[in-house]
């Protein structure tokens, strides 16, 4: 098979039709040992994943409490959320989270690695001690952030005493609590676009900086002709993991702020294990949870479209 | 390597004072929770409150962490999680790499729309199923068991994520190698464990390290699947100390240390692999 052809079978949008139908000849017990080996993945992935992906489906079209019958109702679950002053808040607190958290983290993660992608001194020692948060688990990160943030014997309040500034009750105050969630989570998973973008970085050839540098071209022009496009497949990779990773933010909320302070930090997925799991109201919950399925679809998809056009040397 | 990057790139003199105020400041906020967690662990109660604060606290009290270990069954928490989280690894490389290497390499009837319908999953949110998976679960009579912490991540999202990892490495193998066992008579199951497997070292090393990870932090799951406090994984154990020992901060502390500390040394013995590994993933995709 030529270079070319390669190229064009494993390119996006059609894995492997050509290689198949050329080597299909060779080998009949190919299809049987192929299917063997994928079996129990796929075993596994239709009966937990695909079935029950179309049973939260029907769930969602149901009141479905935690004993007795359950009642298909259509699309009354639907109709009361897009009523629900509740869920509006919850979603709107979502993309509070996301909108905070999803810049904040890939800009702060390209400016830490752009000196580390360099191999300055102490290169390797920051990168160790930023990428520390990733390997902590999420729990005890936010106990210890809750910790910090303590009205009276928190860190962080202790230290502006110290400066003569009486501290607010960060994680207590309606406006604060959410900035809060959003720093610690920041901090928490910086480290994992910083190293991710380190590696694109380190990608990109020599050569095409000396020659910018040689035509004249400044630090600015350099970094957004030249790095900036070089890195768009890291770039756009990290956005989407932080991007649905945000909307599925749970674990540092339901430690440090259990939703409150009058539900100013209650997210999407706190609300769906809320309503599922403590008031058992399966039914809502699960058109909760196919409204969070269908905000990661259209997100997913509109990623393959920009895909498309926007990034550089796709191979 | 490091040299000549070093050599190469040099160290240019202008904005470097930035980089480094940048990467100290940043360091410096990173490190801050995890000294001031060593600090408090080893306080008396009444010195937690103590203004102005104390680094070093005088005296030292050890006895904090047997406290905690009195007080909840942290052997038992700890002995869960690892558990769970190796037998998760096991699965995910094992049934990552058998399926990988298939779709890489073998040209069976189905192939790209099976490996299609296993990608466009792998963006799901495992909470879009939490629900009937823990109806179904209850009909199996799992709830309060291990069994679903370990059996849904080796087939769910991290399961295919590991099936695109290894495909894209065995992909990147030259095909002589398996041709040549091939005319040698040799079987695809003996190709998979004999050739393929041992090549693919570090893209296993790479999908232990996110397996391990991704296991061990784990919460949503343990928090719906268990109530049985001696089931209970770290994560779970912790937040549940939280709710209990309410500002006891002291022995919250200690806990925190204990439930971090082991995975950092790991961490700190293994970090060229960690790091590497996870840059792998992004250059991969």
């Amino acid at each position: 098979m030529t270079t070319l052809e390669t190229i064009k079978s494993e390119g996006p949008g059609r894995p492997f039709r050509r290689k198949a139908r050329k080597t299909r000849s060779l080998n009949r017990g190919d299809h049987l040992a192929g299917w063997l080996f994928v079996l129990p993945m796929v075993l596994g992935f239709v009966l937990l994943l695909l079935v029950p992906l179309m049973m939260a489906l029907y769930m969602s079209f149901t009141d479905w409490p935690l004993l007795g019958e359950a009642k298909l109702i259509g699309f009354e679950n639907y109709r009361t959320i897009a009523g629900d002053a509740e869920f509006w808040r919850v979603l709107g607190n979502t993309l509070y989270f996301a909108a905070g958290l999803v810049p904040l983290n890939i800009i702060l993660a390209l400016l830490l690695a752009i000196p580390l992608s360099k191999n300055i001194r102490g290169a390797g020692f920051f990168r160790t001690l930023i990428f520390i948060p990733v390997m902590t688990s999420l729990v005890v990160w936010s106990i210890v952030w809750k910790y910090m943030f303590a009205t009276d014997s928190g860190f962080i309040n202790q230290l502006l005493r110290m400066i003569g500034i009486t501290g607010p009750a960060w994680l207590y105050d309606t406006r604060l609590a959410m900035p809060v969630v959003i720093v610690t989570s920041l901090l928490k998973n910086v480290g994992l676009n910083m190293v991710l973008f380190i590696a694109a970085l380190q990608q990109v050839p020599a050569q095409l900086y000396e020659a910018a540098r040689i035509d004249g071209a400044g630090r600015m022009r350099i970094f957004f002709r030249i790095t900036v496009p070089m890195i768009t497949p890291t770039i756009f990779l990290t956005l989407m993991m932080t991007i649905i990773g945000s909307l599925k933010v749970f674990g540092q909320i339901y430690v440090m702020t259990q939703g409150g302070p009058s539900g100013s930090t209650k997210v999407l997925v706190y609300n769906i294990w809320e309503r599922a799991f403590k008031l058992f109201e399966f039914g809502y919950a699960s058109a909760l949870a196919y409204v969070l399925f269908i905000i990661t679809l259209l997100l997913t998809l509109a990623q393959w479209q920009m895909r498309k056009r926007w990034v550089l040397n796709e191979s | 390597m490091k040299a000549s990057l070093f050599a190469k790139r040099g160290n240019p003199a202008g904005g470097n004072l930035f980089h480094y105020l940048l990467l100290l400041a940043v360091s410096v906020v990173m490190m801050t929770p995890f000294v001031w967690m060593v600090s408090t662990s080893l306080k008396q109660p009444a010195d937690v409150f103590v203004f102005p604060p104390q680094l070093i606290p005088s005296p030292i009290r050890w006895a904090n962490y047997a406290e905690v270990l009195e007080t909840i069954p942290f052997h038992l928490f700890y002995g869960n999680s690892v558990y769970i989280a190796l037998l998760v690894t096991v699965g995910t490389v094992l049934f990552s790499s058998m399926a990988g290497y298939s779709f890489a390499r073998i040209p069976f009837w189905g192939r790209s729309l099976v490996f299609l319908m296993l990608l466009s999953t792998m963006m799901i949110p495992n909470e879009v199923i939490a629900i009937p998976m823990f109806l179904f679960m209850r009909e199996l009579g799992w709830i309060n068991t291990h069994l679903p912490l370990i059996i849904l991540p080796i087939f769910g999202a991290g399961g295919v994520f590991g099936v695109f990892v290894m495909r894209q490495f065995f992909l990147g193998i030259p095909k002589e190698l398996e041709e040549a066992a091939m005319i040698d008579g040799c079987s695809r199951l003996r190709i998979y464990s004999t050739i393929m497997l041992p090549l693919a070292k570090p893209a296993i090393a790479t999908l232990i390290i996110f397996t391990f990870l991704t296991s061990w932090n784990d919460f949503f799951d343990p928090l719906i699947f268990i109530n049985d406090r001696k089931l209970m994984t770290l994560p779970l154990g912790l937040s549940l100390f939280t709710d209990e020992s309410g500002t006891s901060w002291h022995l919250l502390m200690s806990a925190s240390v204990m439930a971090t500390l082991p995975l950092l040394i790991v961490f700190f013995f293994a970090q060229k692999q960690f790091v590497e590994g996870v840059s792998m993933t992004g250059l991969k995709e």
